[in-house]
């Protein structure tokens, strides 16, 4: 990315908007914007040592409308949604849910660098669309031929493990309104858009 | 008999069907009468909220609409999944902070022909209703077989008591709900330091290493704490310390053997139920040798007396398989 400095301090920069851009996105009241900086999300993650950046540091990169650098961010992809920030930030900033929000615009600006988590979720969402039931047979043997071949050898005694157990369903499991959760996923997709 | 609107949720049926057993086998020594939603869809985990905002609010509100429309005589919704007891009471609450979700969602729902009042239900964790409505004196009282000298630790995991909308739980980081249950039964609770933290959640799927790390924190800490197993009220929390505890093993080359069972298998055993219908011998991790401790034979699964020896150890300088960003979907 070029100059980040020179882009901040141009006014006509649409980056400016970026924090206004996920707060709007973020299913709640984001409160993003109260953000004080105080470091207490990072120092309460407990995996934060694998982050590309803290969670206070994202943020302050949304406010400097650093888009790219924030989309681009490992960050909300290594969020484990534990809440632990969330309960314990003194401006009660969704902080999870801000990180979703990061993750399916960045899915949407194609800006992830590992495609392993972005396909996990895409995966599973397909399923629930085409059943609307998890279907973790379908989605474990897609994910893991397609992300994580070596791991497979490994996984094998515990993929017979879930079956001899009955943990597993070979076969998905279709709701009836099948159609009817078509067409409010339809419109809901519309109203995404159209936002 | 108290009555609840009842969403089972995904896991229920297949990788958490010990908890769906165990459940159904305490229900009536607990006067609880669960209604199961008809016809209910997936509440779409922790991964559809990550994809796009308004249809993953649909989905989960589809079964709000099918419930409320279902309702008789209740208007609390039951969950026995900590993830889809988190979705469920997000979109309550969140449709009613900003109302433009709430229109947005209910303007899908008219594509099939549903309404959701935002906030016309209200979603309780199983352990809340147990701990709050049927009440410690009416669970002390059913225990006929008490855990005596069972050393338990309580494992609440993240999404029950946090971010708690409604203010239900007694801490969010500390509470004392499963400690209290689990002394009802007679087990000596172990003081768990690390009962809310977390179990890795999705990153068994996307990112094992920082997973691992995760599991092998808390099995440690159960370890340290002399615990001769771990209790649980969430499947995936379940599924991640008990089915990914030998790649845990094999990852720090450990070996630990630390079993995790649902609340409501060790109810079932204090209730005198029959362990048959208690779900015991799914966990991949043998409670056997702990419950025998107490005396007490479970049925155990035959795999798990003799682990398949694993051709190979993962070489820990392979690297992930990476995709360029761009490269699809
Ligand atoms: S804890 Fe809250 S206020 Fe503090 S840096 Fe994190 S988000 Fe900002
Ligand atoms: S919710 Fe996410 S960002 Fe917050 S502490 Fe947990 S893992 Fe870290």
């Amino acid at each position: 990315m070029s100059d980040v400095v020179a882009q901040g301090l141009d006014p006509s920069n649409p980056n400016l908007r970026f924090l206004e851009e996920v707060s709007r996105r973020t299913a709640g009241v984001s409160r993003l914007e109260m953000c004080i900086q105080c470091g207490t999300c990072g120092g309460s993650c407990p995996s934060s040592a694998d982050m590309d950046h803290t969670p206070r540091m994202l943020f302050a990169m949304i406010r400097a409308g650093m888009r790219e650098e924030a989309l681009q961010s490992n960050t909300p992809w290594i969020c484990v949604s534990c809440y632990h920030c969330v309960v314990r930030c003194p401006q009660d900033v969704h902080i999870a849910d801000v990180m979703y929000t990061l993750k399916s615009m960045a899915i949407h600006a194609k800006l992830y660098r590992d495609s392993t988590p972005p396909h996990f979720s895409q995966t599973f969402v397909d399923m629930v669309e085409k059943y609307g039931r998890s279907y973790e047979f379908g989605l474990a043997t897609r994910h893991y031929l397609k992300h994580f071949p070596l791991r497979l050898p490994g996984m094998a005694p515990m993929g017979l493990g879930m079956l001899t157990r009955k943990r597993i369903e070979l076969k998905p499991r279709r709701i009836r309104g099948i159609q009817q959760l078509h067409a409010i996923l339809e419109r809901a997709k519309e109203v995404e858009e159209n936002e | 008999m108290s009555a609840y609107l009842y969403y089972p949720g995904c896991s229920m049926e297949a990788s958490a069907l010990a908890y769906h057993e165990s459940l159904m086998a305490i229900c009536e020594p607990l006067g609880l009468n669960l209604d199961e939603i008809e016809d209910w869809n997936c509440c779409g985990a922790t991964e559809y909220v990550g994809v796009s905002t308004t249809p993953a609010y649909a989905l989960i509100c589809r079964n709000l609409a099918l419930a409320k429309e279902q309702a008789k005589g209740t208007d609390t919704v039951v969950a026995p999944c900590s993830a889809c007891y988190l979705n469920l009471a997000k979109a309550n609450y969140y449709m009613r902070e900003r109302p433009s979700l709430g229109e947005k969602v209910n303007a899908a729902l008219a594509a099939g022909g549903l309404h959701y009042e935002p906030d016309s239900l209200i979603i309780r964790h199983l352990l809340d209703v147990i701990i709050n409505d049927i009440g410690l004196d009416t669970v002390k009282s059913k225990v006929v077989r008490p855990l005596t000298g069972l050393r338990v630790a309580p494992y609440l995991g993240c999404m029950v008591p946090r971010p708690d909308y409604q203010k239900r739980w007694s801490d969010h980081e500390h509470p004392n709900e499963l400690d209290r249950l689990l002394r009802a039964l007679g087990a000596q609770v172990i003081d768990f330091p690390l009962k809310t933290h977390c179990c890795g959640g999705h990153m068994t799927q996307i990112g094992p290493a920082t997973a691992f790390e995760l599991i092998r924190r808390l099995i440690a800490s159960a370890q340290q704490h002399q615990a001769d197993l771990m209790a649980t009220v969430c499947p995936m929390c379940q599924m991640n310390i008990d089915a990914y505890q030998a790649e845990t093993n094999r990852h720090f080359r450990t070996n630990y053997r630390m079993p995790i069972l649902f609340f409501t298998q060790l109810m079932g055993l204090a209730f005198g139920l029959d362990p048959k219908r208690l779900g015991f011998g799914r966990e991949f991790v043998n409670a056997q040798p702990a419950l025998s401790r107490i005396g007490v034979e479970v049925p155990t699964n035959e795999a798990e007396q003799k682990p398949p020896r694993i051709p190979g150890r993962r070489d820990k300088n392979l690297p992930m398989p990476r995709m360029p960003g761009e490269e699809e979907n």
